[in-house]
């Protein structure tokens, strides 16, 4: 296979999760509406919010400083670039050896803390509670995902995403308890990071419990639709994490020169996981209320705990 | 000229700048001078070593019949010794070049410029030295000098504290050395560092001199528990000394535990590494934690020097139970992983302490919450040093991350190990260390967000300016050195593999042979990053986006007042607060490990006076080891006291007593 398919694999596949985060939030929010009988906005409505907040001008606040400018497109390139290295459709990808799983989840942490900055720029105290909050919950969640790294790079013998999906969708991996484990803090880790109910809710303002949306309050236009698109983004990397580690099937091989119908019949079956991630997500965000703040680190707690206890059994036993 | 005799003959010189300053006390052109004296001698003491790394020049002894007689001084240069010779050069060229600019603002500069090039020179010879004697004697002139810079500020009584407490620590560490080369060289007294590595000793032995070094370099590591001087004595000291303390003199103490450790004794025993593993990544969380609960700039950067001593610890302790197995490879990759921490723990460290300095200049206060909005009135200032507070946080691209990478893959070597207690250890001290590199990144938001942006807390930070160009081209190499370092890895890998080719007798394969702009520790289906493909695709992806939309969409922009949800804050003070800031960590993990406590004083209903919070969190450890300590002491000696005063006869039957004592002790034993 040439370079310049290979290229252009990797750029379908960088133009393919752009165009389809916004449209996973979009089925989230339609499967919510519908579960608690509304009638919701149609599919598109996303696509619309984004084009709308293209147009409109920036109001930028007094106080803000180039950094609170520059942050949209640095956390938008940074969750990106991390997006990018995912195997959704096919392993192998070129770019796919510029950074491990260690590497992406700091690439997310990078985009964090530019935005947690970025919240405590204007000097408004939203900012600052958004900012700290997310900080808080921030170093529970990713200890908790390093230690998942551990357990899948023990299993896969990698931390490269690509070798260790291929593994995972070889016949040498059956269920293991570990596994069990990794994929109940994985998403639990997720739902952290992507500040879903129950750590926060992504719906609210004006709320004191709120995170994520106290920390982007000053932003508007052009800059909110980054950041709206990056959450979208990031929601739809941890959803195609969880598909490509746990679900990692029908996904085509790059470097074993996949036929084109391969890959088309890829992409399909990534849609429908990503949908599929989509709707349970909404099922579970519909049946169950909001914590606390306090209460957040139990719950990342958890992560912690099962993630490292799924590192040990490993230890204890290659095959558990 | 061989390299050890030129840089013996570099350290001379700048040990006696010292005194020479003294000499040239009248002169207005004095303090530039020896600022750009003593950095152009470290620029040639980094450069000679840095030859010996990459240009593989040789190793070289001399022995000089100084010092104890019939013995002399021995002194050498290896590729350990060179590499800490670039860190210690590298960083004294470039704190010296912001001295220049900052030491124009010292009231009594002579209090620093008597000591300075001395201090500079005393930890060269550490390095050097091949001998016992040699090693502590200079290690004792470093910490005297060192305090002697401490104590510039003397008229500041928390400055005085912090040097008294300095000085005990620093003789309570030097008596572990001197114990721990004692049992080195010893009954025969071999004091030179070639014959104590020829030795063969007991796991007891090597156990107890591992010990000692732990107490010995450890506390001047700044080791939990050992680490209680750190945070008062950096930031006492001036703030390019406090720079030069947290990212050199650390280093030196390092090097001195490595030397004895890796170096003179040889593989330990297995079941030493677990404490030190276990020491680093307890050091790593409990100092950043401090740091994440300091109001004080610089006190908040010492902690966090804490935490990074105990990263490099805990590789440490991972190279030394791979090495204790005979997994080379493994070793070499948790060494080249500490190392690495070394180099780019001087280069955010001075960054950040030189930053703060500029903000003391600036502003004339370290209190964060009298800081804010510095990004609109030092924004050179705050752009280098935004870039120090990214690396420090272990965020990709920059060079934080490339060495914890390389420690998480290390981490990751572990099931090779046959032994049970140090496979389940391991993960969890890597989960240990993944929970400081989170909370890093929490405490520098919290100190960038504080004190440079949002609005300006006091009428200090709002008229501050920012600082000379001197101190800006110093900090602007260090950012550029994290940059470098960040996205050419693999050069400093390669750098160091002649030192762990040295040290461990195996090294990571040569990164910048293929593809060099990759680095690849194992094997390449295992794991490899790039940091500078990293770099070039956010900066493509980010400036296509910004550019696609300012062209397609919109680029028109209003300012108009904060939005802050309707209810915009009409005073700074409204803003979050360095202790608001920490709350939340405070409440999670304050509360147990540091015993953080929140009182709040309600008024009654009615009473029109102000409610009050009140939180106190310290230093557990100071607490609970040092105070209880310290009150035994006073109690003895309040006790002992008495004897000073007693009559002629009791005291010749207290002579007496002793020698029937000692004749019946003798008489047991023999």
């Amino acid at each position: 296979m040439g370079l310049t398919l290979a290229v252009l694999i990797q750029g379908l596949q960088m133009l393919l999760v752009v165009a389809v985060a916004p449209m996973l939030v979009s089925v989230v929010r339609k499967v919510k509406s519908r579960l608690t009988r509304k009638q919701g906005a149609p599919l598109v409505q996303p696509y619309r919010d984004l084009i709308r907040l293209m147009r409109k001008d920036v109001v930028l606040a007094e106080n803000a400083s180039w950094l609170f400018r520059v942050v949209p497109y640095l956390v938008f390139a940074a969750t990106w670039v991390a997006a990018a290295l995912i195997p959704t459709f096919a392993t192998g990808l070129q770019f796919s050896w510029t950074a491990d799983l260690i590497a992406i989840v700091a690439l997310l942490g990078s985009a964090r803390f530019f935005l947690a900055l970025a919240g405590m720029d204007v000097g408004t105290s939203f900012g600052g509670i958004g900012s700290s909050r997310e900080m808080m919950i921030a170093s529970m969640a990713e200890p908790a995902m390093m230690l998942i790294v551990f357990s899948l790079a023990l299993i896969a013998g990698s931390t490269q995403l690509s070798t260790a999906v291929q593994f995972l969708a070889s016949p040498h991996v059956g269920l293991r308890v570990s596994l069990g484990m990794a994929l109940v803090a994985l998403v639990i880790v997720a739902l952290a990071e992507n500040a879903r109910i129950p750590v926060d809710n992504p719906t609210t303002h004006l709320e004191l419990t709120m995170v994520h949306e106290a920390m982007v309050l000053e932003y508007s236009g052009r800059h909110l639709a980054m950041i709206e698109l990056s959450s979208a983004l990031k929601l739809l990397l941890y959803i195609s994490l969880i598909g490509c580690i746990f679900v990692p099937w029908g996904i085509a091989d790059s470097d074993a020169n996949a036929s084109f119908a391969a890959y088309v019949v890829a992409v399909l079956l990534y849609l429908i996981k990503l949908s599929v991630g989509g709707v349970v997500l909404a099922v579970f965000e519909t049946s169950i209320a909001k914590m606390r703040v306090f209460r957040v680190p139990n719950f990342v707690g958890i992560a912690l705990m099962l993630a490292l206890l799924g590192t040990l059994l490993l230890f204890v036993s290659m095959s558990l | 000229m061989s390299a050890v005799e030129f840089e013996l003959l570099v350290a001379a010189v700048l040990l006696v700048l010292g005194p020479v300053a003294v000499f040239l006390r009248r002169m207005s052109w004095v303090s530039s001078f020896i600022y750009a004296s003593s950095g152009g001698l470290c620029a040639l003491i980094a450069s000679v070593g840095a030859a010996r790394l990459v240009a593989r020049t040789g190793d070289s002894g001399l022995t000089l019949p100084l010092g104890l007689p019939w013995i002399g001084s021995h002194f050498q240069f290896d590729a350990l010794t060179a590499f800490f010779l670039v860190i210690l050069g590298i960083g004294g060229a470039v704190v010296s070049l912001y001295g220049i600019g900052y030491g124009r603002h010292e009231h009594d500069p002579m209090r620093v410029l008597a000591f300075y090039p001395s201090f500079l020179g005393a930890m060269t010879l550490v390095l050097l030295a091949a001998d016992a004697f040699t090693f502590l004697l200079s290690w004792e002139v470093m910490s005297l000098l060192s305090w002697a810079l401490v104590l510039t500020h003397h008229q500041e009584t928390n400055t005085r504290t912090a040097g008294y407490v300095y000085l005990v620590m620093a003789g309570f560490g030097t008596m572990a050395l001197l114990l721990a080369f004692g049992l080195l060289a010893g009954s025969d007294g071999h004091y030179a560092f070639d014959t104590m590595r020829g030795a063969v000793r007991s796991p007891t032995l090597a156990a107890v001199i591992l010990g000692l070094m732990l107490l010995g370099a450890g506390s001047k590591a700044g080791l939990v528990p050992l680490h209680v001087w750190l945070p008062l004595a950096h930031p006492a000291a001036p703030s390019h000394v406090s720079a030069l303390m947290s990212a050199v003199m650390t280093k030196v103490a390092i090097y001195g535990f490595i030397r004895v450790v890796f170096d003179l004794l040889g593989p330990s025993a297995w079941w030493a590494s677990p404490v030190v593993i276990l020491m680093g990544a307890l050091t790593a969380v409990f100092g950043i934690l401090l740091a994440m609960m300091e109001r004080d700039l610089k006190r908040a950067l010492a902690y966090s020097t804490i935490e990074n001593i105990g990263v490099i610890f805990a590789a440490l302790g991972l190279a030394m139970a791979f090495r204790a197995n005979g997994l080379t490879a493994a070793a070499a990759l948790a060494f080249t992983a500490a190392l690495f921490h070394v180099f780019n723990h001087m280069v955010f460290k001075s960054l950040l302490f030189m930053g703060a300095g500029s903000v003391l200049t600036a502003t004339g206060t370290r209190d964060l919450d009298q800081l804010g909005g510095l990004i609109h009135r030092m924004p050179i200032t705050s752009f280098l040093v935004l870039v120090g507070a990214v690396a420090i946080s272990a965020l990709p691209p920059l060079n934080g991350f490339a060495s914890e990478w390389l420690m998480f893959q290390a981490v990751l070597m572990s099931p090779a190990i046959p032994q049970d207690a140090l496979q389940l250890m391991i993960p969890a001290a890597g989960g240990l260390l993944a929970l400081a590199a989170a909370l890093a990144a929490a405490a520098f938001v919290r100190i960038y967000g504080i004190g440079f942006l949002g609005r300006a807390r006091s009428p200090a930070a709002q008229t501050a300016v920012d600082v000379d160009r001197f101190s800006l081209m110093a900090m602007g190499t260090m950012a550029v050195l994290c940059v470098l370092a960040g996205i050419l890895p693999g050069m400093v890998i390669d750098a160091i593999s002649p030192v762990a080719k040295a040290v461990l007798g195996g090294q990571l394969p040569l990164q910048t042979h293929e593809a060099w702009f990759m680095i690849v520790p194992i094997a390449e289906g295992r794991s490899s990053y790039s940091g500078m493909l990293v770099l070039l695709f956010i900066a493509v992806s980010a400036s296509g986006a910004a550019w696609a939309v300012h062209r397609f969409a919109s680029h028109r922009l209003r300012r108009a007042p904060a939005w802050d949800c309707g209810f915009p804050d009409p005073t700074p003070a409204t803003q979050y607060s360095a202790g608001g800031f920490a709350q939340p960590l405070r409440r999670v993990l304050g509360t147990n490990i540091l015993g953080a406590r929140e009182v709040v004083v309600m008024p009654e209903p009615g009473d029109p006076s102000p409610a009050r919070l009140t939180v106190t969190v310290d230093d557990p450890i100071w607490h609970n080891i040092y105070s209880p300590m310290g009150a035994v002491v006073i109690y003895v000696a309040t006790k002992m006291n008495g004897l000073q005063f007693l009559t002629i006869r009791r005291y010749l039957s207290l002579v007496f007593l002793l020698l029937i004592a000692l004749l019946v002790g003798l008489m047991l034993w023999a």
